[in-house]
C-alpha cells in the first residue's frame, strides 16, 4: 500500500505536465475542429499560425516594447486578420472543388509563412521571458516545483475551451454556425450572410492557434518549427476525437497529453509513437472517432 | 460532408512526403567539364540544425574555395547545396544523385549522425570523397570508418572528454542521461559514460527522447531530478538542448544543486539561449570566433553570415575542410581526384592543415582530423563585453589528447 502511494506521489507530477502538454493539443485541436466543421477545409496551415502567433509576440514585445498580456489579446488579433485575409483571398476559392485541394493550399501556406521566417529569423529560435508576476503562482508539491506560468497556461487554456465550447453550442451566433454547418443554402435562405460567417469562423479557428502560440511563447523557445513539432500529434488528435466534433476534440487533446505524459515516464522512447499506435486502434474500432457521428 | 476520413489520411500522408520531393536539388549535368570540380554542400536547411550548419556552412565553403586561389590555375568549382531534412532516406537519395547524375565530387558537411553514416556508405561505394563537419558521432572514425571519409571538426569522444570530463573533475560522480534517440545521441552518451567511468563517476539512468518532433523535455528533466544525480548529461543538440536548458530553468531543476553538461552546445545555441540562462555552462568546442587573432581574422573575412549570426565550429569546419582538399587537388591536379575518392583522401591525410579557424593540424589515417579542443564556461551578462562575446576559456586540450587514440578506435583500416 504504501509502495503505490509513493508510486501515486511520484506519477503525480507526471500528470500534472501531461496534462498541460494535453492544453496545448486541447487549443489546437479545438481550432481545427472549428475550422473544418465550418468550411470542410483541413487547415494544414494551422501549426504556422501557431508559430506565427509566439513570432508576434515575440516582434511586440522586442520591436515595440509591447508586454505578456496586450500581446495575449493583439497577436491573436493580428494573425486572426492575416487568416481572415488568407480565407478572402484564396480559401473561399476552393469550396466547390476536391477538399484536397484546400489541404495542399494551407499547406503550402505553411511551408511559405514557415520558410519566411526561417529565413529571417534562423532555426535556434528566439527568447521570450516569461512575465514575472507568474512567481505567485509557483507550486511546491515536495521535491517537484511547478512553475507558475504553467499553472496559467493550463488555467487560461481551459477558460478558452470552455468559452469557445459556450458560444458553439449554447449561443444564438453558435446556433447559426451549427446549422450553416449541416445547411449552408438553406441558413442562407433565411437571410444569414453564410460567406461572412465562414470568413470569420476562419479567423477565429486561426485566432485561437495564435492565442496558443503567445501562450507557447514563454516555454519553447520561439522558432519557425514549433508550430511544426506540434501540428502532426494535433491532426491526430483531431482524428481520433472525431473530425469536426469540438467537444471530442477539447477532450481527447487533454487525455493525449496525459497519456503522453506518463508514456514519458515508462517507455520514454514512444512518447511520439503512442498518439498514433492510439489512433490506429480509434481509426479500426469506433472509425468516426471517439466523439464523432458516423 | 464528401470528405471522408480515408482521404484526408491519405491527403495528410501525402503532404508529409511532399518536401522530399520537392527538396532534391536538379542541376544539368551536361555541362560536364573535366577540369571542373564539383563541391556538394549536403544538411539541413531547415530543421533544428539550420543555425549550425545549413546556408552558414555553404557561404564558407565558398570562402574556401576564393581563398584556395584554384581558379587562377584554370580550375573551376562549383559549389551546389541542398537539404537533407534530417532524414537518412532524403540524404541517401540526395547522395546518390548527386554522385551518379550531377558529377559531385565532395559531400561536405551532413550533420546529424544517422544521415552521415549513411552518406559515408555511399560515397565509399562510389568512390567519391565525404569531407564531414556537422555530424558527431565518432563511428565515423571507428567500426564505421571509410577510406573515403574524413570527419573533421569534432566527434562524440571529443565532447566525452572534455565537457564529461570535467564535469567530474569538478566533483560531479553521478550521472544521468537526457539523450537524443538516435545515432548521434546514443554515441555521445556511450562515449561519455566511457570517461565518466573511467574517472570513478556512475551512470544513475537515462531516457531517450524522440528524435526530431521532442519539444517539452519538462517530464525528462524531472525524472532526472528524481534519480538524484550529480549532473544531468544532455546527449542532444541544436533545439533540443536549447528547449531542454531552457526549461531546466523554468522548472529550476538546478536548485538542489544539480548541474547540467550541455554536451553539444554550439554558438549559436548560447545566442538563442541568452546569457541569462545559458551562464555558467561548461561547453567544448574546437573552434571559437573570438579565440585569437586568426579566428578574429577568420571571421571578418567570412563577412555577413547568413541569419547575422557568428560562424559555429560546423561552418568553419566545412571552410577549413574544402581549402584543404583544394590544396590536395591543387597538387595531383583535377584528373586524378575527380578519378577516386579514395586518392583524394590519401593525399589529404599525407599534407599537414593549416588554417586560420584551426591552426595547424594532421589527419589520421582513420580518417580523424587532429586539432586541439577547447573548454570553455559561458560568461555571466555582466562579464559579456558585447554582442557575441559568450565565452571564457577555461582550457585547453592538446591536439594529441583531444580525439581517441588510435589504438583504440575500432577502425578495420588501422588494423590491416
Amino acid at each position: 500500500m504504501e509502495d503505490l502511494l509513493f508510486e501515486i506521489q511520484l506519477a503525480l507530477p507526471q500528470v500534472i505536465l501531461g496534462v498541460i502538454n494535453g492544453a496545448f493539443y486541447a487549443l489546437l485541436s479545438l481550432g481545427l475542429a472549428v475550422i473544418f466543421g465550418m468550411l470542410n477545409v483541413i487547415n494544414f496551415a494551422h501549426g504556422a499560425q501557431f508559430t506565427l502567433g509566439a513570432f508576434v509576440a515575440w516582434m511586440l514585445l522586442s520591436w515595440l516594447g509591447i508586454g505578456y498580456w496586450p500581446a495575449l489579446i493583439l497577436a491573436p488579433l493580428i494573425v486572426g486578420a492575416i487568416g481572415v485575409a488568407m480565407e478572402r483571398a484564396m480559401i473561399s476559392r476552393l469550396y466547390r472543388i476536391d477538399h484536397l485541394y484546400g489541404l495542399l493550399l494551407t499547406f503550402g501556406c505553411a511551408l511559405v509563412i514557415e520558410g519566411v521566417l526561417r529565413n529571417n529569423f534562423g532555426s535556434s529560435g528566439q527568447r521570450y521571458a516569461p512575465p514575472r508576476e507568474f512567481g505567485a503562482l509557483d507550486l511546491e508539491l515536495g521535491d517537484f516545483f511547478l512553475p507558475g506560468y504553467r499553472v496559467w497556461v493550463l488555467i487560461a487554456a481551459t477558460t478558452v475551451c470552455l468559452a469557445t465550447w459556450l458560444v458553439i453550442e449554447k449561443t444564438k451566433v453558435g446556433s447559426y454556425l451549427r446549422a450553416a454547418t449541416e445547411r449552408p443554402q438553406l441558413v442562407q435562405a433565411f437571410g444569414i450572410n453564410v460567406p461572412l460567417m465562414m470568413t470569420l469562423t476562419y479567423g477565429a479557428g486561426v485566432a485561437l492557434a495564435a492565442f496558443a502560440g503567445v501562450l507557447a511563447a514563454p516555454i519553447y523557445s520561439v522558432s519557425p518549427a514549433m508550430g511544426a513539432n506540434f501540428i502532426i500529434t494535433v491532426f491526430a488528435v483531431v482524428v481520433i476525437g472525431g473530425m469536426g466534433s469540438i467537444a471530442g476534440s477539447i477532450v481527447t487533446g487533454f487525455m493525449l497529453g496525459l497519456i503522453q505524459g506518463i508514456t514519458e515516464v515508462f517507455w520514454p522512447e514512444a512518447s511520439q509513437t503512442v498518439v498514433f499506435v492510439i489512433m490506429a486502434i480509434v481509426l479500426l474500432t469506433r472509425p468516426a472517432g471517439l466523439f464523432g457521428r458516423a | 460532408m464528401s470528405l471522408d476520413r480515408r482521404s484526408v489520411i491519405k491527403g495528410a500522408l501525402g503532404a508529409a512526403t511532399l518536401p522530399a520531393l520537392g527538396g532534391l536539388p536538379y542541376r544539368s549535368a551536361r555541362a560536364q567539364a573535366a577540369n571542373t570540380i564539383r563541391i556538394g554542400v549536403l544538411n539541413d536547411q531547415s530543421g533544428l540544425y539550420r543555425d549550425i550548419s545549413g546556408p552558414g556552412s555553404t557561404h564558407a565553403v565558398q570562402m574556401a574555395v576564393r581563398e584556395s586561389g584554384i581558379t587562377q590555375r584554370g580550375i573551376n568549382v562549383e559549389v551546389v547545396q541542398a537539404d537533407h531534412q534530417n532524414r537518412p532516406d532524403v540524404g541517401s537519395t540526395v547522395a546518390r544523385q548527386w554522385y551518379d547524375q550531377n558529377g559531385i565530387d565532395v559531400i561536405v558537411d551532413v550533420p546529424t549522425s544517422s544521415v552521415a553514416l549513411a552518406v559515408s556508405t555511399i560515397t565509399r561505394e562510389k568512390n567519391k570523397l565525404f569531407i564531414n563537419s556537422g555530424a558527431a558521432t565518432s563511428d565515423l572514425t571507428g567500426p564505421a570508418c571509410s577510406p573515403n571519409t574524413i570527419h573533421w571538426t569534432y566527434d562524440t569522444y571529443m565532447l566525452g572528454k572534455g565537457t564529461g570530463g570535467a564535469m567530474v573533475a569538478a566533483g560531479g560522480r553521478t550521472w544521468f542521461f537526457i539523450t537524443a534517440d538516435y545515432a548521434f545521441g546514443h554515441a555521445l552518451e556511450r562515449d561519455t559514460t566511457a570517461f565518466v567511468n573511467a574517472a570513478g563517476g556512475r551512470v544513475l539512468g537515462g531516457v531517450r527522447t524522440p528524435f526530431p518532433g521532442t519539444t517539452d523535455f519538462s517530464s525528462f528533466l524531472q525524472q532526472a531530478q528524481r534519480s538524484r544525480a550529480n549532473v544531468i548529461g544532455l546527449a542532444n543538440a541544436g533545439g533540443d538542448t536549447i528547449n531542454s536548458i531552457k526549461q531546466a530553468a523554468e522548472f529550476r531543476i538546478t536548485r538542489g544543486g544539480t548541474k547540467l553538461a550541455g554536451l553539444l552546445v554550439f554558438v549559436t545555441d548560447v545566442h538563442s539561449l541568452g546569457l541569462e540562462v545559458a551562464q555558467g555552462l561548461v561547453v567544448t568546442e574546437s573552434f571559437y570566433w573570438d579565440l585569437n587573432d586568426r579566428t578574429r581574422a577568420f571571421t571578418q573575412r567570412l563577412g555577413q553570415m547568413p541569419g547575422n549570426l557568428r560562424p559555429s565550429m560546423v561552418q568553419a569546419g566545412c571552410y577549413s575542410g574544402v581549402l584543404h582538399y583544394l590544396k590536395a587537388v591543387a597538387e595531383m591536379g583535377v584528373a586524378a581526384a575527380k578519378a577516386s575518392g579514395a586518392e583524394a583522401a590519401t593525399r589529404m591525410k599525407a599534407m599537414p592543415t593549416s588554417d586560420d579557424a584551426f591552426g595547424e593540424g594532421t589527419i589520421r589515417a582513420d580518417g580523424r582530423k587532429i586539432h586541439p579542443a577547447y573548454l570553455f564556461e559561458v560568461k555571466t551578462p555582466a562579464e559579456s563585453r558585447g554582442a557575441w562575446d559568450y565565452y571564457k576559456l577555461i582550457s585547453t586540450i592538446p591536439a594529441n589528447e583531444a580525439f581517441r587514440p588510435l589504438t583504440e578506435a575500432a577502425c578495420p583500416l588501422v588494423r590491416s
